[in-house]
């Protein structure tokens, strides 16, 4: 698997675990959700704030983690071929 | 009075439509093969594409409908912003490069860069324009619920006029402009709500409210205890057996000018102390009768001797008894409300023996603490949270699965992967893209908790409540967020419609049924099938009234993520994938999503009209159940299939 594939799919893993938490617990313990634990705002709202920065800090980091140029890899080169064809 | 048609805002109106119009006049001539109708050349810078992305993403559904929800219900509309973002991690993360990597112009040549099979395409194609159109219908209402006060039209003419604008636009000039008209309204969208989420800051919290309650001794004669509000109307016709949801009366006062009061007994805890004497609270009366609409007992309108609906949404209390808080931050804001109490409005319209056609709405006030406010599950249709019952919250976990899943399926969004020129610049602009949607939904809390508490908001219509909050701040500023709302549907509109003219002209005629056209009768085809699909979306915009967007949109993620999710992660990652495997998952996908949509409660009770226990289907999210049958199908097929091949090849 290539290696921006790979990262890719750590990435979304991470990330799905964190929503998954905030799915069951609303789900299943909402009354956890209404614990306000930082400077009375509560969890559901902290959580909630917490899943759109995290999706943000990730993106960064999957932007600069991938291969900055696809030509270093295999299978873009026919990539680059098609988008040179798109243009002309 | 609520409404009233503001020069203003027609001026901006106008200059925000002539504007994008222009826009898409000028750069329309740029594009005349079909090279550039459809994917703009592969030309599109990626910071421009970016914000294009919160532009086709952020629709009407996002701005009007979750604002409206947060503001008629609380924390649950928030609910729909974080699947909704979420999304995109799983369009970043797994989609955007092999997509990219695959495809050319629509979802179905992706999917079909390996087989090169008919089947593909027309599977494909289809579920692409059963995706637009269900995303299309919010986006319509939407525009019919904006038209209403800005301009004074009914519903009707404003879908019509989106109609009309949006065909106009993607007939011009397709992608180019398409794009460009994204650009500039998902800018503006979030900038402008940045600034609204400020103001809101600034002008802080006010308790009290223009509604009036009215206290009696509990076991005196009701008609003693009202003398002071007028005459006490008998209980006859549909009020004979009527009752609210705790089983007490209501009651109707009615003073000399023929105005009807009614009081509905408050269920709160505030009175206990006092147990002899019992709160009745002042509501809000619509009837329909005979196709005309009466306000508290009188004619809707606006003259004399008539009456409109009462804006509401405000505070009982505030922390410390305090009357105002004076600016907030961005923390105290949630902090201070948390302690608060809210006074939300919800509707009792169930009355029988009424004439077919007729109709009577009760809107009656309820107290409701901060923290229950702040906390997910007071929303009907997110009840599940909070109910023991295990398809509730199947319920609820299926809409989530949907959200998370749907982003990455939606054709009007991958769509977009293709007008960059290469993979790093699809990813890129996937980043810019999750920036700035993420902090508008992050913005979304604090505009819809500021609209409920603005005592601007329109009680029967929730989809109003975010330029209503402008409004109560400075009509100019609603004239500029109801202009960019406007564009907002306008953008998103014609991106939807653009997806489904590429499928038509792409995925059907060319592949499916082999015409061979060339590239002026391919654009010219794409540009009519515009028209069909920009038809078909206003009729159905008319007849979907007054159902709230974002719930409509949560379906369109269901039905896209049912049907192109599975074969689209499968083909990415299986190698075993064949192509019966994928048409089947995209057939079956599309097809359970739709048919359980139809046969679900909430489509029994507010499209067809019918009693919603009398529904098929258990709960009405289908993600959960038809989201993992695409992917068994896909498998099941797949494995079936390549047994046949293997066979063939040994014999």
């Amino acid at each position: 698997m290539q290696y921006n594939t790979r990262l890719g799919l750590i990435l979304f893993l991470i990330y799905l675990l964190f929503y998954c938490g905030f799915v069951f617990i609303s789900a299943f313990s909402p009354q956890t959700m209404e614990i306000t634990p930082i400077k009375g705002v509560n969890l559901a709202i902290l959580y909630g704030f917490g899943l759109i920065l995290a999706a943000f800090v990730m993106a960064m980091i999957y932007g600069v983690m991938c291969k900055s140029d696809d030509g270093e890899t295999e299978t873009s080169s026919s990539s680059d071929k098609n988008d040179g064809g798109d243009q002309s | 009075m609520i409404y009233e048609v503001s020069i203003i805002a027609i001026v901006v109106f106008l200059i925000f439509v002539g504007f994008t119009l222009g826009l898409s006049f000028w750069l329309g001539r740029k594009a005349r093969s079909s090279e550039g109708y459809f994917a703009a050349h592969g030309q599109i810078p990626w910071f421009v594409n970016g914000i294009a992305f919160a532009g086709d993403y952020l629709s009407a559904a996002s701005f009007l409908g979750i604002c409206g929800m947060i503001a008629f219900y609380g924390y649950d509309g928030f609910l729909y912003s974080i699947g909704f973002l979420a999304g995109w991690v799983v369009a970043l993360f797994v989609v955007a490069e092999p997509m990219k990597r695959l495809g050319k112009f629509t979802f179905a040549d992706a999917l079909d860069a390996k087989f090169d099979s008919k089947g593909i395409k027309l599977a494909a194609g289809i579920s692409t324009l059963a995706v637009s159109v269900f995303y299309l219908i919010p986006q319509m209402v939407g525009a019919g619920v904006l038209i209403q006060p800005l301009l004074g039209f009914p519903h009707y003419v404003g879908v019509l006029i989106v109609g009309a604008v949006v065909i106009t636009i993607v007939v011009t000039a397709g992608m180019v402009s398409t794009t460009w008209v994204q650009f500039l309204k998902g800018g503006l969208l979030v900038i402008f709500s940045a600034i609204l989420t400020v103001l809101i800051l600034s002008r802080g919290f006010k308790a009290g409210s223009d509604f009036e309650s009215h206290d009696i001794v509990k076991d005196d004669p009701i008609q003693k205890e009202f003398q002071s509000k007028g005459s006490v109307l008998a209980d006859d016709g549909p009020w004979k057996d009527k009752v609210d949801s705790s089983g007490n009366k209501y009651i109707r006062t009615q003073d000399e000018s023929g105005e009807i009061t009614v009081w509905k007994r408050d269920n709160g805890q505030r009175n206990h102390e006092q147990a002899y004497r019992q709160t009745y609270l002042e509501c809000q009366l619509m009837e329909k009768i005979d196709g005309k609409v009466f306000i508290n007992g009188l004619p809707k309108g606006k003259g004399e001797g008539e009456r409109t609906l009462k804006p509401v949404g405000h505070l009982s209390k505030l922390p410390d008894g305090k009357e105002e808080t004076g600016p907030l931050g961005l923390v105290s804001f949630f902090s201070t409300l948390q302690e608060s109490e809210v006074v939300l409005w919800a509707k009792d319209d169930k009355f029988v023996g009424l004439k077919k056609g007729d109709s009577i709405t009760i809107f009656y006030p309820k107290m409701a603490p901060g923290s229950q406010v702040l906390r997910p599950g007071e929303h009907p249709k997110f009840k599940g949270i909070r109910s023991n019952k295990l398809f509730d919250k199947l319920n609820f976990l299926s809409l989530m699965l949907a959200l998370f899943c749907g982003t990455a399926s939606l054709p009007h969004i991958l769509i977009r992967y293709y007008t960059v020129k290469d993979a790093a610049s699809a990813r890129k602009s996937t980043i810019v893209g999750i920036a700035s949607i993420g902090f508008f939904y992050v913005l979304t809390l604090y505009l819809g908790l500021g609209a409920m508490t603005s005592g601007a908001m329109d009680v029967s219509s929730s989809n109003m409540a975010a330029p209503l909050l402008a409004k109560s701040i400075d009509p100019t500023l609603f004239a500029i967020i109801s202009a960019i709302a406007f564009t907002t549907v306008l953008g998103t509109v014609s991106g939807l419609i653009l997806a489904s003219s590429g499928a038509v002209t792409h995925d059907l005629a060319v592949s499916v049924l082999g015409m061979d056209l060339d590239d002026a009768a391919k654009v010219k085809l794409a540009k009519i099938s515009s028209v069909v699909v920009g038809v078909i979306a206003i009729v159905l915009g008319i007849l979907f009234e007054g159902m709230n967007v974002g719930y409509l949109v949560g379906w369109a993620f269901s039905v896209a993520a049912s049907a192109n999710l599975p074969a689209l992660i499968m083909l990415l990652f299986w190698k075993k994938t064949t192509k019966q495997g994928i048409i089947a998952a995209v057939l079956v996908g599309m097809f359970s999503s739709l048919a359980w949509i139809l046969l679900s409660a909430d489509t029994y009770k507010s499209v067809y009209g019918w009693d919603p226990e009398s529904a098929i289907v258990p709960f009405s999210q289908p993600g959960i159940v038809t989201i993992p049958l695409g992917f068994a199908t896909l498998v099941v097929v797949s494995l079936l299939t390549q047994k046949n091949l293997t066979e063939k090849t040994v014999t």
